[in-house]
């Protein structure tokens, strides 16, 4: 099995992980309720696409 | 031939893959709705509207076709009695997919899919895009007057006589617009644009934004107005759709404010 010829580094790891970045989400204004959601997504708060309403869509803060 | 699915199967195997489909498809006619991650619903769709293709020929070898797939009678016989006559006109297209928020737990992109029972109007589409584009010729010849009215600016009678003969109804607010032009720097479209301040606000008076890039107008209204970056300002919606900028959204947001 092939394993590591050296240790690495902290130095190597860290600057590795410092790559790691999060971008921000796109977000746009809900046309029926203002809210701020993703585009081409359901509204999380009021739960309209295109003037239809999807009672799946709707989140609160503490359900998925 | 069908095209060959990309990818790997949904479940881990071909048979498992069949079965997910078949009971999605099952969940789907039994109930016109459903929630699913937005992969499956993408492969169901296809697999779904070949089936209520078979539904519409309604024969007993289509029904046979059908029960292959579809093991529960009764979900058979709804599809073939409730849900085929809904979509007899229909040529085509009989699911929609809308995308929702993504699941909590392991944030999948998750999605609704459902079948589209409403009465099929077939000319929608096209009688939309017609309207659109003899009002996108209106704004474009009522823009190539206004930056003629600029220049001659003094003969505010002749350059509503033309605008008169082809819409109406914006022959008032351009005759309005006219004389207040002088006082405050021209934005380069027309007597009621304005260039934004050195910070990039709005000059006083001036509340609707104009995107150069898609020459479109957002007033306070809009849901975009936020994150629109002016290039322009306008005093009004009528004075942004002189300079020849459209309202955003389409057709549909079009219809609401007018």
């Amino acid at each position: 099995m092939a394993v590591p010829k050296r240790k690495m580094s902290r130095s190597n790891t860290r600057s590795r992980r410092a790559n790691w970045k999060a971008s921000a989400t796109t977000l746009t204004a809900c046309p029926q309720c203002k809210a701020p959601k993703q585009p081409h997504i359901a509204c999380p708060s009021c739960g309209t696409y295109a003037g239809r309403h999807y009672g799946t869509a709707e989140r609160t803060e503490y359900q998925g | 031939m069908p095209t060959p699915t990309k990818g790997p199967r949904l479940g881990g195997g071909p048979a498992h893959e069949r079965l997910i489909l078949a009971n999605l498809a099952t969940a789907l006619f039994e109930h016109d709705q459903i929630t699913t991650t937005e992969a499956k619903a993408k492969r169901l769709r296809p697999y779904a509207e070949r089936l209520i293709t078979f539904a519409k020929r309604g024969d007993l070898h289509a029904r046979r076709r059908v029960m292959t797939v579809i093991r529960d009678k009764g979900v058979v016989h709804r599809l073939f009695t409730e849900v085929a006559p809904d979509m007899a006109e229909r040529p085509g297209g009989y699911t929609r997919i809308t995308k929702i928020a993504a699941r909590k737990g392991d944030n999948a992109p998750m999605a609704v899919i459902e079948l589209i029972r409403e009465p099929y109007s077939p000319k929608k589409a096209t009688v939309k895009e017609a309207e659109a584009a003899t009002r996108r010729s209106v704004k474009e010849q009522q823009a190539v007057e206004e930056t003629e009215v600029v220049d001659a600016a003094e003969a505010p009678e002749e350059e509503t006589e033309v605008v008169e003969a082809e819409t109406t109804e914006a022959a008032p607010e351009t005759t309005e617009a006219a004389p207040e032009s002088d006082e405050t720097a021209d934005g380069g479209y027309g007597p009621d644009s304005a260039a934004p301040l050195e910070d990039g606000s709005a000059p006083e008076g001036f509340t609707v934004k104009g995107n150069a890039g898609s020459m479109k107008y957002h007033t306070t209204e809009s849901q975009w107005y936020d994150q629109t970056d002016a290039e322009v300002w306008f005093r009004t919606a009528e004075a942004a759709e002189a300079a020849g900028f459209v309202a955003p959204g389409g057709a549909s947001k079009d219809d609401d404010k007018s």
